[in-house]
């Protein structure tokens, strides 16, 4: 991975909120113009989001200031623990069903396919979703932005890949929210995903977008991964041929995981 | 998917990158038992437990964490059963939430070596501010025999192994106990690995 140098940048503390979205814009632009400048003198493109990224204020006092130790995955990291039909119940992929009532949003599918480095599909491994509801309210005690809970929406979902590493969830689609990064801060609307490989070097926990959200150029945590090229594969795409008439609407998003051959590519070249 | 051009040229620029977990996991990610990959009653039942901090030396009370390690044999187990637990199955597999003080407990056995390690805990760490989540390893001191020849401990500067080697408290309400503090940032910053998977 681009595990990039560690800038001046202590003095900032976390939490303290007062930046304004110009000022985290600024930072967020000169860190892409500097990933880009990397690119065009011959650099890899960072795959991942940067561990320092100063516009995520939580990322300053929460990040590694040594570079990680490159080491051979053994025995343990090779293989990853085994969950079934056992652990979780097929009905948990469904977030619209957990209540008395239909719960209020858009409702939607999500469906794609987990697949390793290789193309290779992910079997019968576990996935983890959670989500605001479409007021872009969590249900968490922490979680104090006066939007309305929905009593009929808890946002939590799991569901074991088939045979292809296929997943459906339906679920209703989540509002963006405010948080308190910067003055006026707005979380782009998301899914978090929580996913596992065959090896548990390929551990995984994202989040998936909705393409053409107007939130993306001003959100830090989405612009941490300093590659265009590499945050877009974070964006679902509307598929009709997924919306169900009547019912829902089709996002697809397929998420590929680190795999054996890819990341050993990475560090064939990762020479920084 | 381009499947022809990832047979022919591997194209790891397709992963699919990492987001910080966020603080908002709580009804999704934890679950009931999580941390208990044996009952405290069992008789050799380990107490393995820390505190996670953050640059300051503040308490990290949002982070997650994951272990994952072989049994007392040193095999890893392909058994189901790591969220629905049955209470004597081995999985291998715990997730624990930290505290509002960063503090985390699990229980479990100590592991026995896998193939040429010396035996440890595979923890990994997820939290707010953690754009991609951190691997490390928990040794244990009364293998130190084991630690010289070990790949990773070796790979390791040696005036940051420490970091690596849980802190034996003895027996503690029945139990042996491990400390593995996980300083993410600062001052004898705990060491961080990337694999080369």
């Amino acid at each position: 991975m681009s595990q990039t140098p560690v800038p001046a940048n202590r003095g900032i503390r976390p939490g303290t909120g007062a930046a304004s979205q110009n000022e985290i814009s600024a930072e967020i632009e000169a860190i892409e113009a500097d990933a880009t400048a990397r690119v065009a003198a011959g650099g890899a493109p960072e795959l991942q989001p940067r561990r320092d990224y100063a516009p995520y204020r939580s990322s300053l006092l929460r990040h590694p200031t040594h570079e990680l130790v490159r080491v051979d995955p053994e025995e343990v990291e090779r293989v990853s623990p085994a969950f079934g039909h056992t652990d979780v119940n097929v009905l948990e992929s469904d977030l619209t069903i957990q209540h008395p009532g239909e719960p209020i949003g858009e409702r939607m599918t999500v469906s794609g396919r987990v697949l390793d480095g290789e193309g290779r599909p992910v079997r019968h491994q576990l996935i983890e979703v959670w989500q605001a509801n479409a007021g872009g309210r969590y249900v968490h005690k922490r979680d104090q932005h006066p939007a309305p809970l929905d009593p009929n929406f808890t946002g939590v979902g799991r569901a074991i890949t088939g045979d292809n590493g296929e997943y459906s969830f339906t679920t209703i689609k989540p509002g963006p929210y405010p948080w308190k990064n910067h003055v006026n801060a707005w979380r782009p609307a998301h899914i978090h995903f929580s996913l596992f490989g065959t090896a548990f070097t390929q551990r995984l926990i994202t989040q998936m977008y909705f393409p053409g959200d107007p939130l993306f150029a001003l959100d830090p945590i989405y612009q941490s991964i300093a590659d265009a090229d590499a945050r877009a594969r974070l964006v679902g795409q509307y598929d009709h041929s997924l919306s169900v008439p009547e019912f829902s609407l089709g996002y697809r998003w397929d998420i590929v995981l680190t795999g054996p051959k890819s990341t050993w590519m990475e560090s064939e070249d990762a020479d920084e | 998917m381009q499947m022809n051009e990832h047979e022919a040229v591997q194209v790891p620029a397709l992963q699919t990158p990492s987001q910080t977990i966020g603080p908002f996991y709580g009804y999704a990610l934890p679950y009931a038992n999580g941390p208990e990959l044996v009952p405290g009653y069992h008789p050799r039942a380990i107490r393995f437990h820390g505190t996670v901090t953050d640059g300051a030396g503040e308490p990290i009370l949002d982070a997650l964490l994951e272990i994952w390690q072989a049994d007392e044999s040193g095999a890893l187990s392909g058994e189901l059963g790591s969220i629905d637990r049955d209470g004597f199955t081995f999985t291998g597999f715990g997730r624990c939430a930290t505290t509002i003080a960063g503090h985390y407990t699990f229980t479990t056995l100590k592991p026995g070596a896998a193939g040429n390690a010396a035996p440890y805990i595979l923890v990994t760490v997820f939290a707010r501010g953690v754009t991609h989540h951190l691997f490390t390893r928990a040794y244990f001191a009364e293998d130190s025999a084991l630690h010289a020849t070990d790949a990773v401990l070796s790979t390791v500067p040696a005036d940051r192994r420490n970091t690596l080697i849980c802190v034996s408290e003895g027996v503690i309400g029945g139990a042996e106990s491990y400390r593995f503090d996980i300083r993410v940032q600062g001052e004898n910053e705990t060491v961080f690995l990337d694999f080369h998977a």
